[in-house]
């Protein structure tokens, strides 16, 4: 569409559009991310600075934490996992729907961190594959807003098919 | 510095005691496991300890009595605390337990169980607190290997 075109017909003309399904389907998803926040420990207090007001993860598309894995699309492990706690954390990433992606946040849910024991779980990519690893003990908000945009940066560049081999 | 409440029970239990010192404003006794049941019920109805505060252990892998096990009480009369320890081989890790005495014990002597594998006579549910279910060995032991893992989902790939 033209501007010209734009001009001749008035506001609110833009009755269609064209792009490729991938892009609008990436574009889409990528604003719409609903986290289920899987939160186990101090990284925790980063997460609430990250979420709320001052950095606000909100003006990302990234905000609304769903606590339904079923209503969620983005699992954030946001601290450690206990050997105890996998088989939960395993079960809650087996109940969201496809398309999903997992966020490991901070150091710990990256590669257990200091806790190298009988009790810790060196890195959730043990149990579930894991998209983006967030680094840090805890990491800034920045960094987080940062795993968030290239996140989405990988959701927009990627292929989305309608059907699947599962669906 | 001792308290006047301590020094009333060392006073009242110089028999009982192999060692008695004041540490950090703690006195710690050393008693051996068959006076446990009954220093601790004094210090309860005698000397007005009426919080058990933890229960737990230290792995000596070199001694022959390889186990410590420590109580911690407090009262809340005196706003003071005593370590009571007592010593346990290996082959026989057993001590009796404080359940009689206070109900808090339930729980410390699981975790203890859990993590130093020191039996309490008398506790009817020593099943894992803080472990699991087919959780092999006490990981707090000094031989247990640092980096064992026991996995309960099988990793990827």
């Amino acid at each position: 569409m033209t501007p010209d075109n734009r001009a001749a017909r008035g506001p609110g003309a833009l009755e269609y559009l064209t792009t490729k399904k991938d892009e609008f389907i990436g574009w889409a998803r990528k604003f719409s991310l609903f986290p289920y926040p899987f939160v186990t420990a101090c990284c925790a207090m980063e997460f609430m600075s990250v979420s709320s007001t001052l950095y606000d993860t909100d003006r990302f598309g990234a905000a609304l934490p769903r606590f339904s894995p079923r209503q969620s699309d983005l699992l954030l492990v946001v601290g450690t996992v206990a050997h105890k706690q996998a088989p939960v954390l395993r079960r809650v990433y087996e109940q969201m729907c496809e398309p999903k992606w997992v966020i490991a946040f901070g150091v710990c849910a990256t590669s257990g961190g200091f806790y190298q024991n009988y009790a810790a779980l060196p890195g959730i990519d043990r149990i579930i594959p894991v998209d983006l690893y967030i680094p840090g003990c805890p990491p800034r908000p920045e960094m987080v807003i940062d795993g968030i945009m290239k996140l989405q940066d990988r959701i927009a560049g990627d292929r989305h098919p309608i059907l699947t081999e599962t669906f | 510095m001792a308290a006047p409440v301590h020094e009333r029970i060392t006073a009242r239990w110089s028999t009982a005691v192999q060692d008695a010192a004041v540490s950090h404003g703690t006195l710690a006794l050393l008693i051996s496991p068959e006076q446990l049941l009954e220093v601790a019920r004094s210090l309860k109805t005698d000397f007005g300890f009426d919080l058990l505060l933890d229960v737990t252990a230290v792995d000596w892998p070199t001694r022959d009595l390889r186990f410590d096990v420590v109580y911690h009480f407090y009262t809340t009369h005196d706003f003071v605390r005593v370590r009571v320890k007592t010593r346990v081989p290996a082959t026989a890790p057993v001590v009796d337990s404080l359940i009689p005495l206070y109900d808090s014990a339930r729980y410390a002597e699981r975790e203890c169980h859990d993590m130093y594998g020191i039996k309490f006579r008398n506790n009817p549910d020593l099943r894992p607190i803080l472990l699991y279910e087919g959780f092999v060995g006490h990981p707090l032991r000094k031989d247990y290997p640092k980096r064992r893992e026991q996995p309960l989902v099988p990793y990827r790939k």
